[in-house]
């Protein structure tokens, strides 16, 4: 066989071998309608559970098929951004309401203003539906939430005698500072901080102090105002960091999972986490070792603390928005709220479906999480044009500087204001 | 050249220390891919698993289409390597054996366009490869691939023709061989080693590729390994952390078997007829 025989029986072979894997259309050429479904659930019981329901929807709307197509929080917002701009976006689409912004106002998103069910629109809070109100269109389904709260280490706990808080009757911001301090020595500290994003941690705990930072004027223009009530969190970590050595100075720069080890090991007493960590805790904690959830500490206004919700949005490209419609409003039934919720260890947005006894036990601290559920408002930065920038540019390099002791609470507003307005005006022009 | 004791002594401890620092993540994700959950939250991590578990390896295949994704994968990689060396081998002939003002200008642009960003392309990409129903599919995303890898495997496989004679090709003309007989009977079985390296590196390249197939495959039974690999990590970056070493290590294998097989093929082709003997 000389070589340019086997050059042409190779290239043969490629063109068979590739076309043999090409794909086919969007759906079936039999008039059945078919819905593509991109979920971000990630956790092996939320997967499952997201499968089952789509499985149940199918088993019983035999012309309107839906097809599960696994995304990934890692990398939605560019993967979403390309299929808009190519026209080939799934037709409902789960997501982050602090996500929804860009896609809402670029016009990328159904409203569904007209679309939704009166039992879903009234049966989930007002403020829950405000994280998805851009203007005067509804884009995108609240459906599940989660508080940030403290898993503390039960034993220690219970070992340095401090009063146990509950949602009814929550630490202030001082007392908790004062516990954490009680708590550390012996090479133990009573908190570690995971602020490897202190912005949404920092501004959404803010929010029970009375901390707006963004503030809105009578022609709609947004500026920062780094006030008292904006100072009470990052002091007080700071302080725990720089002055009472009562906070690890090491896991300013973690994420949530890399305080895990050290919490097992007791190092730390006390782990600010949003409530789906709950799950790693359950996964990877030592036999023996008890864990309990405690309320965020409670400031001026309570405890209230900012949420972004996860949403179910419909493409505004899709053709079949109203059976999109059907699917979501049968994916958010309160019994399905709760499965999906319970799956992810996370909250319902759902009233009803809070009301399910399953999220009302005390194991693993669902009671706790669940009398949260009242306090969750829209983070404050849900709206503001321009705050990834200010977020990335401004905020996270300022607060990171500021909890490492680098720079002074003065400072620290200056940045915030000063350099955040001008980032800020530049989309409000 | 003789080299001196401590001399010697202090390059192999820095090779040592090289291949301890390129060697130490891999060891770790296998490690990490036979632990249960309890090991993986240890504040005193040990190399050697002390409960060694399979469960990983089983929660990954129930969770997400493995073997279905290496699949996908090996026929993007195995497709962009095979057509990137079949498109460049001539054009890097011709890049190589003619120094031209056209052959300086594309060496430019080669050049230059390895500096475009992915997200600058993707866009237009997608829009061209919608236009030719080739969205979500293995051919658009080889073809992509191609592309992607052809500047790079351009470039390289010219310094591999540079590096062979003139002189040779001169003496088959002599002989009355043709351009193209003596491009394919005389040029490329000395370019063999330079022509698998660079299959080798375009193979590689497609194989561990992430945000395009993100992009260009939306169904799972198309999906590639990487994008597969993702599916392990949730918000925040929180990771199912097993599972993922687990998913990871068996996505790493068949690179490292491929490369295993023809690095010897590589390095042997590289340094052959170096030496006069």
């Amino acid at each position: 066989m000389t070589a340019r025989t086997k050059i042409a029986i190779l290239l043969a072979s490629l063109t068979l071998l590739l076309a043999g894997c090409s794909g086919g259309g969007d759906g079936a050429d039999d008039g059945r309608i078919t819905l593509r479904f991109q979920s971000l659930a990630w956790q092996e019981e939320s997967v499952e559970a997201n499968k089952e329901l789509v499985r149940e929807w199918n088993a019983t709307h035999p012309d309107v098929r839906v097809e599960h197509v696994q995304g990934s929080w890692d990398s939605v917002h560019d993967q979403l951004l390309t299929s808009f701009e190519g026209g080939e976006a799934p037709d409902i689409i789960h997501d982050a309401s602090d996500d929804l912004a860009d896609f809402a106002y670029g016009g990328y998103l159904a409203d569904l203003t007209g679309l939704l069910s009166e039992r879903l629109k009234s049966g989930i809070p007002e403020r829950s539906w405000e994280t998805v109100t851009f203007g005067d269109g509804v884009y995108g389904v609240p459906f599940l939430q989660e508080p940030r709260v403290l898993i503390a280490n039960a034993d220690l706990l219970k070992e340095s005698g401090v009063r146990v808080p509950t949602p009814e009757d929550p630490w202030t911001w001082e007392e908790f500072g004062r516990v954490a301090k009680r708590l550390s020595g012996d090479g133990r500290y009573g908190v570690a901080w995971p602020l490897k994003e202190p912005v949404s941690a920092t501004l959404n705990l803010s929010l029970s102090t009375g901390g707006q930072l963004f503030h809105r004027s009578a022609d709609g223009k947004v500026t920062v105002r780094f006030e008292e009530g904006d100072q009470v969190v990052p002091r007080t970590i700071h302080d725990q960091v720089n002055t009472d050595r009562s906070a690890s100075p090491t896991t300013l720069g973690s994420g949530g999972s890399d305080t895990l080890p050290g919490f097992f090991a007791g190092k730390y007493a006390m782990v600010p986490l949003g409530f789906s960590y709950r799950q790693q805790i359950e996964q990877q904690a030592p036999d023996g070792f008890d864990w309990q959830v405690l309320p965020a500490p409670a400031g001026a206004d309570g405890l209230t603390q900012g949420v972004s919700p996860q949403t179910l949005s419909i493409a505004e490209d899709s053709p079949h928005k109203k059976e999109a419609a059907a699917f979501v409003d049968f994916l958010l039934q309160p019994d399905n709220m709760v499965r999906l919720a319970l799956g992810d260890w996370m909250l319902p947005t759902g009233t009803e479906a809070l009301n399910d006894p399953a999220l009302h036990t005390p194991e693993h601290g669902w009671a706790t999480g669940t009398a949260l559920a009242g306090h969750l408002s829209p983070a404050p930065a849900q709206s503001v044009r321009g705050y990834p920038e200010w977020k990335d540019k401004v905020a996270t390099p300022a607060l990171q500087e500021y909890y490492s002791g680098a720079i002074g609470m003065a400072e620290l507003r200056e940045r915030l204001e000063e350099d955040g307005n001008l980032v800020l005006a530049r989309y409000q022009r | 050249m003789r080299t001196s004791t401590p001399a010697r002594v202090g390059q192999y401890a820095a090779l040592l220390a090289y291949l301890v620092f390129l060697a130490f993540p891999f060891l770790w994700l296998i490690s990490t891919a036979f632990k249960p959950p309890q090991e993986l939250g240890s504040l005193h991590p040990t190399w050697i698993p002390q409960n060694p578990t399979l469960d990983n390896f089983r929660q990954a295949f129930d969770e997400q289409p493995l073997l279905r994704a290496a699949l996908n994968s090996l026929l993007a990689a195995l497709g962009a390597a095979v057509i990137a060396v079949l498109i460049a081998t001539p054009m890097a002939y011709v890049m190589a054996r003619h120094r031209g003002r056209l052959a300086r200008a594309a060496t430019g642009w080669v050049v230059v366009s390895q500096a475009f960003p992915f997200v600058l392309l993707i866009i237009p990409l997608f829009l061209v490869l919608k236009n030719l129903r080739l969205i979500n599919s293995v051919p658009g995303l080889v073809m992509v691939y191609v592309v992607w890898s052809l500047p790079f495997a351009l470039w390289m496989l010219a310094g591999y023709v540079r590096a062979v004679p003139a002189e040779l090709e001169e003496a088959a003309a002599v002989d009355g061989a043709g351009r193209l007989r003596t491009l394919v009977s005389v040029t490329a079985p000395l370019l063999a080693p330079g022509i698998v390296a660079t299959a080798l590196f375009a193979f590689i390249t497609a194989w561990n590729e992430f945000f395009f197939a993100l992009v260009l495959l939306k169904t799972p039974e198309k999906q590639t390994l990487p994008v597969i690999l993702t599916h392990f990590i949730g918000a925040e970056g929180v990771a199912d952390l097993g599972p993922l070493a687990a998913a990871a290590f068996l996505a790493t294998l068949p690179s490292l078997v491929v490369f295993a097989l023809i690095q010897r093929r590589i390095t042997g082709g590289m340094l052959a007829g170096a030496v006069k003997s």
